[in-house]
């Protein structure tokens, strides 16, 4: 077996168009699903099911349901409808790229919807009656302190979140997209090397990941730096 | 009704491959991931050293590539060994074997870190006790180390597979003739992709929720030991 790594370079160019394909997937869909997860998370909260009942059917589906499925659904199942295909919504719906970003987006919306309901949940009941007894609002109350404090429990989690979706963005190669997969599999059919190209498109994700991780543990220690002093360590004496 | 047009039976079919990979799946990446979590825990720094290039690579690319990697990468390298011991005809791994390897690396490299997690919850009194009792190290391991770390990882392990049975659909990019191929083939005969995907989508759900099922009594058998006060 002789590996001829050569390939790779001739077509880099081509594998950073595709890997910004990728970038630009992963942050619209991060993004938008991030504002789409908040109002579902909170209404999956409420106590009255006639309110959370939907907010979990969704979730559930979402999360039960592979997300080659959903995308597939999207980008092929929408245009067997007469009425899609004449609506205003199908200049959207005929590119791929808006359909890979509305599947990622729900799809995402579902697990971050999810990973917000935890973090407000963990938030000390004390915390939730302190407010009360100031005499906040329920809309400043959530405004003031469970948000921002959702928010710093929230950053592991959701550091993760965004490494799966990373990952996830490569499905998008299946409904034509040239992300970086994409890219890499045309690239493939050219040059038949799938060894070489392959394990350069995975060198790139896995740089992506890294720096994901890294700019995750800043803004970890930012957001929590109030909790600071309990892990200060005491300094040895003598 | 429901009118599949026949694709019924196909769907089915589909859906006992969906499983047979999920489950071959399971069992190379159980087995995996539990020698994986000893090579971490093990005071040999090579293991170490060999165990987290695995975690960190697999857990850093995404699946689709692992699968497409495996599927196409594994005829070039076998055949590579192959000539060395002088087989010269051509070898081709199927779907299925390319599918079982891919998610049985992935499952494995995220199993190695519950399972780690797990070994070190066992308290030091329970290896202590095994060895005071006489227990030869693999005697420890499988009597009295293993069935803790079952319960303790069951929960883990529940959820990787609920990921891993929906990563069984990647492997039909490269052909395998599970539930999303079949609902492919459907498509592309009656024009009617809405249908057959969302039908496709519920089956996993249905499987989901089995599973899910089938966890919580495992789960349930496997803490019977313990008591609660």
């Amino acid at each position: 077996m002789e590996l001829d790594f050569s390939v790779v370079i001739e077509y880099l160019p081509r594998l950073l168009t595709g890997t910004w394909m990728t970038i630009k997937l992963v942050l619209l869909s991060i993004v938008l699903g991030a504002i789409v997860a908040l109002p579902i998370a909170l209404a999956r909260i409420s106590k009255n099911w006639l309110v959370s009942g939907v907010p979990f059917a969704f979730i559930f589906f979402f999360r039960g349901t592979p997300l080659l499925v959903q995308i597939f659904l999207v980008y092929y199942g929408a245009s067997q409808f007469e009425a899609v295909r004449e609506s205003f919504l199908w200049p959207v719906l005929k590119e791929p790229f808006w359909c890979a970003i509305i599947a990622f987006t729900l799809n995402t919306s579902a697990y971050t919807a999810e990973i917000f309901r935890g973090a407000i949940q963990a938030i000390p009941e004390g915390e939730v009656e302190a407010c009360k007894v100031i005499g906040m609002s329920k809309a400043q109350m959530y405004r003031r302190i469970l948000l921002p404090r959702a928010f710093g429990i929230v950053l592991p989690a959701y550091g993760n979140e965004i490494i799966l979706m990373l990952k996830a963005s490569a499905l998008a190669s299946t409904i034509t997209l040239l992300d970086l997969t994409g890219m890499a599999r045309t690239i493939i059919a050219r040059t038949y090397t799938p060894i070489e190209i392959f394990l350069a498109a995975g060198g790139i994700y896995l740089v992506i990941s890294i720096f994901v991780i890294y700019v995750f543990r800043l803004i970890e220690k930012r957001q929590n730096r109030y909790l600071g002093t309990l892990s200060i360590k005491v300094p040895d004496k003598g | 009704m429901l009118d599949l047009h026949g694709f019924g039976d196909q769907l089915l079919q589909g859906a006992s491959i969906t499983i047979q990979l999920a489950l071959c799946s399971l069992l190379v990446g159980l087995i995996l991931g539990l020698l994986g979590a000893s090579a971490k825990l093990s005071n040999i720094k090579p293991l170490q050293w060999i165990a987290n290039l695995y975690t960190t690579i697999i857990r850093g690319v995404p699946e689709l590539l692992t699968v497409l990697i495996i599927y196409f990468g594994a005829t070039t390298v076998l055949m590579a060994i192959a000539s060395q011991f002088g087989y010269q005809e051509y070898i081709e791994i199927g779907p299925f074997a390319a599918g079982v390897t891919a998610l049985g690396l992935t499952f494995g490299a995220y199993a190695t870190e519950v399972f780690r997690g797990a070994l070190q919850a066992i308290p030091k009194g329970q290896h202590e006790a095994a060895i005071a009792l006489g227990m030869q190290p693999r005697r420890k391991f499988f009597r009295i180390i293993l069935p803790q770390v079952w319960r303790v990882a069951l929960p883990g392990i529940g959820n990787l597979f609920l990921v891993l049975l929906k990563d069984t659909a990647l492997v039909s990019v490269v052909g395998l003739e599970d539930i999303m191929r079949k609902a492919n083939v459907a498509v592309s005969n009656t024009k009617e992709p809405f249908l057959f995907y969302l039908v496709a989508a519920f089956m996993y759900l249905a499987l989901t929720i089995v599973s899910m099922a089938v966890v919580h009594f495992l789960e349930k058998r496997a803490s019977r030991g313990l008591t609660r006060g």
